[in-house]
């Protein structure tokens, strides 16, 4: 198999016709009918069961349907599994499974020469092969040489299998995916029975079908097992990973759960207030499925109204969230403001998607961190956490409550499409380990005149957060709003004075937020160079440093999940250093206020194109810095 | 479960909001913040009438909310004595609805303009009306931008020159009865700042009303819009053109009852004098019928010049409201399914790694 995958280069041992491999990445691709996403989303399940370390990415259009058998509609999945902890979902696929010639022809770059491919040659018919604009059939000439390439009739043989269960033609040849997916099974050792079970679960409603389904996955096993055109099958050994129990989950859900998680810890019942937008919806669809927990979800008009019923409900003594990606927080700056005025604890997610305007709403990029830092009128300071990983944003949902909660204060939480999509193990909490987010309302009056009344701005002086009162609280009735407050009492308050010295404690609330030190891993201590990311590039950049230092070069690595405020040691940390590379997925927002905080010129490394960053490309970048101090 | 989690018929708003029995006095509901509106604005008469109404409800103040949005009239909650939120532009029914949603025990009222309610957040309140959300919505109509110092508002008669429309405005303008009835609102209603009866009777029925209640109110600016409503108040004019609606009763005005208003063609109505048509032609007002419509073409019978203007309750219908049956989601979740969240956490497919 190729080498360099991830962190270390790949190793693989042979045996009797079964080659065992530290990690494969596959790729499933086809058509956007074809069922890539679930067919990979299986393969996931299975290697999860049988205990690897893995990570996924999937990637599709945003049509629902673009038109059958173009480059356009080409969907697919990929899937990093391994016997060690991965960090990526692998920047180039081992293995490439083509259900189309517009799937090959899109994906058929990413394989490094030697890398198999299985492709389905039943859809190489010459009115597809032209549609992506092959002159030839590329399985006939010597275009695909460099590879191990299998042709398998997929449909065909899948028809051919579910001949006898009455089934039509067409709902037949659908099946055709779980007969890739039982083929891939098997070559690589796969448990089987989740899937099976998922099949008779998933189509409970269609039993034919689920059987059908049943059948062509088998199929695909027993083909491999049984045709000699598969030498060799591989063996990927479980992963030693930190002793508990794991799941696999993705980014959005793990989100989900982690609002719950909050919601409970706190006993705040959640609102969510929301409008439908890729790829954030996933939130709204599994919070929306655990009312039990106290959580109303509430499917708005729009954006704006969405984080004004979250605010609302907020102010009503739950806990208001809204989730959205950046077209929506632009929406909704306004309500963020009022949020920051009023002083209400509210959670604001934006799942990250390829901008401006509409953008690249299926693909990611990590742009809106200015937007969620300064995208407001005034001065409107917002604290920012960003996850590092799908299984991540468990944590970092709980902790942006915790912020919230404590400070009373709109929190962003960036996520973005890579993480909100792709997947991982997950080493799942104990409910008792988690942090008590507990409030306390006020319920007295507190003002310091002692004329009994209650001033809804006056602050705890450690925190600076401000007297919360709810509805419903007798005796202490007060009235809240966008307009400038004076200080303590929270009457309106034109006095320029009063307005200074409120901006000024606004920020330092913000500022005064406790966050955990910056920790700096470097193994060798010796390292000069060190790399900074955030968000979701934790995987490749961590993938990269492992990688340089397998060459022989120090390099330290840092990760920032407080974006605002930044660590206390952030300032240490990078002028402790000779460089400090910062690779972005933006044009080098992160690297802007560091420079204009820290004073220090940090070395912007910038990609928006829609993916994750390569382990790979990212290896070069570091290298090339460690060289050029080492020079 | 409760029966406003059943959503039982009949239920009234402000069920499920602690009442008390110490007498209340309008004076209890002033906030101890100087009122600054101009002097003579009509939002004074307007804010008197709601302070002397809400002793009435026996309701505990804590437990009753003012929310608005931007705007003259959306200064109201900082002089009321309970609790309150001067939003942003627009979005105080969506505010408001968050509000209703997360607490039952809550008495929620919306406070605001034309402007606000009808050019900004247009959407919201259509979508708030078609939901049914348990709040009470009071639309301060006074055709004009007051605190923008004097541009047209949706409200504002074609033609009508402003600071932003020298040549006279372009606009056709929105009849609001007519739009929360187009958005299938359960009670609509409308009174004159000036008729405090009136409005007091139209805020009763509004605040027993389980849903969203949209109050109309024709108020006076008397900076940027003076005597917009002169017409509808002047002795001999007033009686022509007012037509006060009574649930049951025949609808007839006119200073001697001489008018009357009787059924048209294509489901419409129309004016007609009494002693033309007899008595047995004019129509019995019925607020509860279930169809929209009869609501509808009463509300087409005010016209821009004011030459005619209903007044009254014009719809009050029973419908599940949103925050009810959301509640009631919860609640019946709550009885089906266990609450555990480490099993949430763990799913359904876990796999353990033991340790060395």
């Amino acid at each position: 198999m190729s080498t360099g995958l991830d962190g270390d280069v790949a190793g693989s041992t042979r045996g009797a016709g079964i080659t065992k491999l530290d990690r494969v990445v596959i790729r499933f691709a086809g058509d956007s009918g074809d069922g890539m996403q679930l067919t990979g989303d299986r393969f996931t399940s299975e290697a999860a069961a049988f205990g690897n370390d893995l990570s996924t990415m999937p990637n599709f259009p945003a049509e629902i349907r673009a038109p059958q058998g173009t480059i356009p509609g080409v969907s697919s999945f990929q899937v990093h599994f391994a016997d060690y902890d991965i960090l990526t979902p692998g920047d180039r696929p081992d293995v490439l499974v083509a259900m189309n010639p517009a799937a090959l022809k899109a994906n058929i770059a990413d394989l490094p020469a030697g890398g198999t491919l299985i492709v389905n040659t039943d859809e190489f018919v010459k009115r597809n092969l032209t549609k992506v604009g092959y002159d030839a059939n590329p399985l006939e000439d010597e275009s695909l040489a460099a590879y191990q390439v299998h042709q398998v009739a997929m449909a065909t043989i899948t028809q051919g299998a579910l001949a006898e269960t009455g089934l039509g033609k067409k709902d037949a040849e659908r099946c055709k995916n779980m007969f890739a997916l039982g083929l891939l099974s098997w070559m690589y050792h796969r448990p089987t029975e989740g899937t099976e079970q998922f099949l008779r679960e998933k189509f409970a409603k269609k039993p034919d079908i689920a059987e059908a389904n049943v059948l062509a996955f088998r199929a695909g096993y027993y083909y491999g097992e049984t045709t000699e055109s598969f030498a060799t099958t591989y063996q990927v050994a479980p992963a030693k990973l930190s002793p508990g129990t794991y799941r696999q989950i993705t980014g959005n859900t793990a989100l989900a759960y982690g609002i719950v998680a909050a919601s409970q810890q706190s006993g705040l019942p959640v609102l969510l207030g929301t409008y439908p937008i890729t790829p954030a919806s996933d939130i709204l669809h599994e919070l929306s499925k655990h009312k039990q927990f106290g959580i109303t979800t509430f499917q708005a008009e729009d954006e704006i109204a969405g984080i004004c019923a979250a605010l609302g409900a907020s102010y009503g003594g739950a806990l208001g969230v809204t989730s959205t990606s950046g077209p929506g927080v632009a929406l909704k700056s306004e309500a963020i403001g009022l949020g920051v005025m009023t002083e209400l604890p509210l959670l604001v997610i934006d799942v990250q998607r390829g901008g401006p305007s509409t953008g690249l709403p299926t693909k990611t990029e990590q742009a809106d961190l200015l937007q969620a830092m300064f995208g407001r009128n005034g001065e409107s300071p917002v604290p920012i956490v960003a996850p590092q990983s799908p299984a991540d944003c468990f944590a970092a949902a709980v902790e942006a409550t915790h912020i919230a909660l404590k400070y009373r204060t709109p929190v962003m939480l960036l996520s973005d499409g890579a993480i909100a999509n792709g997947s991982e193990p997950w080493l799942v909490p104990e409910v008792g380990d988690l942090a008590d987010l507990g409030v306390e309302f006020a319920t007295e009056p507190n003002a310091p005149d002692g004329s009994g009344e209650f001033w809804p701005y006056l602050r705890d002086p450690e925190t600076l957060a401000r007297a919360w009162a709810v509805p419903g609280t007798a005796g202490l009735q007060h009235r809240i709003g966008g307009l400038e407050k004076a200080d303590g009492t929270g009457n309106i308050s034109y006095d320029p004075n009063n307005h200074d010295r409120m901006t000024r404690i606004r920020q330092a609330k913000v500022d005064g937020i406790e966050v955990p030190d910056l920790l700096v891993d470097d193994p060798s201590g010796k390292a000069r160079v060190l790399v900074l990311g955030w968000g979701s590039s934790y995987g490749p950049i961590g993938a990269a440093c492992r990688r340089v230092r397998k060459q022989g070069h120090a390099i330290a690595q840092a990760h920032l999940r407080n974006l605002n405020p930044f660590p206390k040691n952030l300032g240490e940390v990078l002028r402790s250093y000779d460089k400090v590379v910062v690779p972005e997925m933006n044009l080098g927002q992160l690297a802007l206020l560091l420079r204009g905080k820290y004073l220090v010129d940090v070395i912007s490394h910038t990609k928006v194109a829609g993916l994750p960053f390569m382990a790979e490309e990212l290896q070069d970048v570091l290298t090339g810095v460690v060289k050029g101090i080492d020079a | 479960m409760t029966a406003i989690e059943l959503g039982l018929p009949g239920l009234g708003g402000l069920a499920g909001v602690p009442t008390t029995d110490e007498p209340q006095k309008a004076k209890d509901y002033k906030s101890d913040q100087e009122v600054r509106w101009c002097p003579g604005c009509g939002d004074y008469v307007v804010l008197n009438a709601v302070q002397s109404f809400l002793p009435s409800l026996g309701l505990k103040r804590e437990n009753i909310v003012f929310v608005s949005g931007i705007g003259c009239s959306s200064r109201f909650p900082y002089y009321m004595n309970t609790y309150g939120m001067h939003s942003i532009h627009g979005r105080a029914t969506a505010i408001a609805t968050g509000l209703a949603t997360a607490r039952e025990d809550l008495s929620v009222w919306v406070v605001t303009g034309d402007g606000d309610a009808l050019s900004i957040g247009g959407n919201h309140l259509i979508h708030t009306l078609r939901r049914n959300v348990n709040l009470k919505i009071l639309l301060f109509n006074n055709r004009i931008y007051g605190l923008t110092k004097g541009q047209y508002s949706p409200t504002s008669e074609t033609g009508k020159v402003t600071k932003s429309t020298p040549m006279g405005s372009l606009d056709h303008p929105f009849n609001p009865v007519s739009l929360a009835l187009g958005a299938e609102a359960t009670f609509v209603g409308r009174a004159l700042d000036s008729d405090r009866k009136g409005l007091t009777e139209v805020l009763r029925q509004a605040a027993e009303h389980r849903g969203t209640a949209l109050v109309e109110i024709y108020q006076n600016c008397p900076i940027f819009n003076d005597g917009a409503f002169d017409v509808l108040k002047e002795p001999g004019e007033a009686e022509q053109r007012l037509v006060p609606l009574e649930h049951g009763k025949p609808i007839r005005f006119g200073a001697g009852g001489e008018f009357g208003v009787v059924r048209a063609g294509f489901g419409t109505l129309e004016v007609a004098r009494v002693a033309d048509v007899g008595e047995d032609a004019l129509v019995v007002h019925d607020a509860h019928t279930d169809d929209p419509s009869y609501a509808f073409a009463l509300s087409r019978l005010s016209a821009q010049d004011l030459s005619h203007t209903v007044t009254g309750v014009f719809r009050s219908v029973s419908r599940p409201t949103y925050d009810d049956s959301a509640r009631a989601q919860v609640t019946q979740a709550r009885e089906t399914r266990k609450a555990d969240l480490q099993s949430l956490l763990r799913g359904r497919d876990t796999w353990t790694v033991v340790g060395d």
